[in-house]
């Protein structure tokens, strides 16, 4: 098997730049959802399709995004 | 290349050879079972690359194990590569030349480069015959703990590098967006200079050239003729800085500080430097 229907792309989720990648392997879509600093894998799902896939990778990396917190950086 | 990386076409042509096992080792642990090279095996750093009782790396006995399972004896070529640019294929990368592996290399890009060139997956775990490994005893000089840390900070002795996000540097964030918050304290070990993992590699996921490389890390002070002690969150992120450091750049004198941030930013008393 190859990875078919490659595709990798940027948007802003929950206030961070993130990457989604998306593939098919046989007959299941397999989304990737990425940190774009630094670089890191999140969040993931599988779904016969390509939009039902990244649907709910996005959704749990919404979930997860949210309770990053943000603090001060002066002392 | 360097004698440490192999390219993603090297891997199509020589992954199947006998004395070749090539290895995925991923942050997400799910990724192998998504598709991996065929006849890799896959290693999972949370059970199979870590004591699971005492924070520590892997136990000699258990490496031992893992790698005659996996087909492996003390004359393989072991090939590693994973996700995220092969953060933890360079944490297996460090524990196997802590345990003195003489021939491990690393794919240059990693999982995301194999996939994205389309080339052949599998989802067959394969079998491989048993062998007998015996590894030597561990090369602590790779690593460095906390009291050498705290003394290297006391004495400016060693360059400290804080390979985590700016923001996590800053101590903007505790973790990486997405991850769990994992130390009660943000910001960095003081004197310690920023320079991301990522910068490292192009985006593709290979590794920069020597030029580039030597560049990024002379202009901010870090070159061969000190010792150096690099530091992420949990070590895997250093592990990849290390690997650069010693491997692709030569550098004589450099330790991966594994207890990294989860053990600095929950020390009670602990100096932090901010931003």
């Amino acid at each position: 098997m190859r990875a078919e229907d490659y595709s990798r792309r940027q948007i802003e989720l929950a206030g961070w730049p993130i990457s989604i990648e998306t593939y098919k392997l046989g007959d299941v879509y397999h989304c990737t959802i990425y940190n774009v600093d630094p670089g890191a894998r999140f969040a993931r799902a599988d779904g016969s399709t390509k939009a039902e896939a990244e649907q709910s990778a996005l959704e749990k990396a919404e979930r997860y995004l949210k309770q990053t917190r943000r603090f001060p950086t002066s002392t | 290349m360097s004698e440490v990386l192999v390219s993603t076409d090297w891997v199509a042509q020589h992954g199947h050879d006998a004395n070749v096992r090539v290895v995925e080792v991923d942050v997400d642990t799910t990724a192998y079972d998504q598709g991996h090279v065929p006849g890799a095996a896959g290693w999972n750093w949370t059970t199979e690359l870590c004591d699971t009782l005492v924070r520590d790396i892997v136990p000699k006995p258990k490496l031992e194990s893992l790698l005659g399972k996996s087909g492996i004896d003390n004359n393989t070529t072991i090939i590693l590569y994973g996700d995220n640019n092969n953060w933890f294929a360079a944490w297996a990368f460090w524990q196997l030349k802590i345990y003195g592996h003489q021939d491990v290399r690393i794919m240059n890009g990693g999982r995301k480069k194999w996939v994205a060139e389309g080339r052949e997956l599998s989802t067959e775990k394969p079998a491989f015959p048993a062998k007998t490994y015996t590894a030597k005893a561990a090369d602590n000089s790779l690593r460095a703990f906390l009291p050498e840390v705290q003394k290297a900070v006391a004495s400016k002795s060693h360059a400290l590098v804080d390979v985590r996000g700016p923001q996590e540097f800053t101590g903007e964030i505790l973790a990486p967006p997405g991850l769990p918050e994992t130390c009660q304290r943000g910001g960095h070990i003081p004197g310690a200079k920023n320079i991301p993992w990522a910068k490292a590699c192009n985006d593709d996921g290979t590794f920069k050239s020597v030029d580039e490389l030597k560049a990024l890390y002379s202009a901010q002070g870090i070159t061969a003729d000190k010792p150096v002690i690099a530091y992420c969150r949990i070590g895997e992120r250093s592990s990849h800085t290390w690997f650069v450091l010693k491997h692709l750049l030569g550098f004589k004198d450099v330790q991966n500080y594994d207890g990294s941030w989860t053990e600095w930013g929950n020390l009670v008393g602990a100096a932090v430097e901010k931003p």
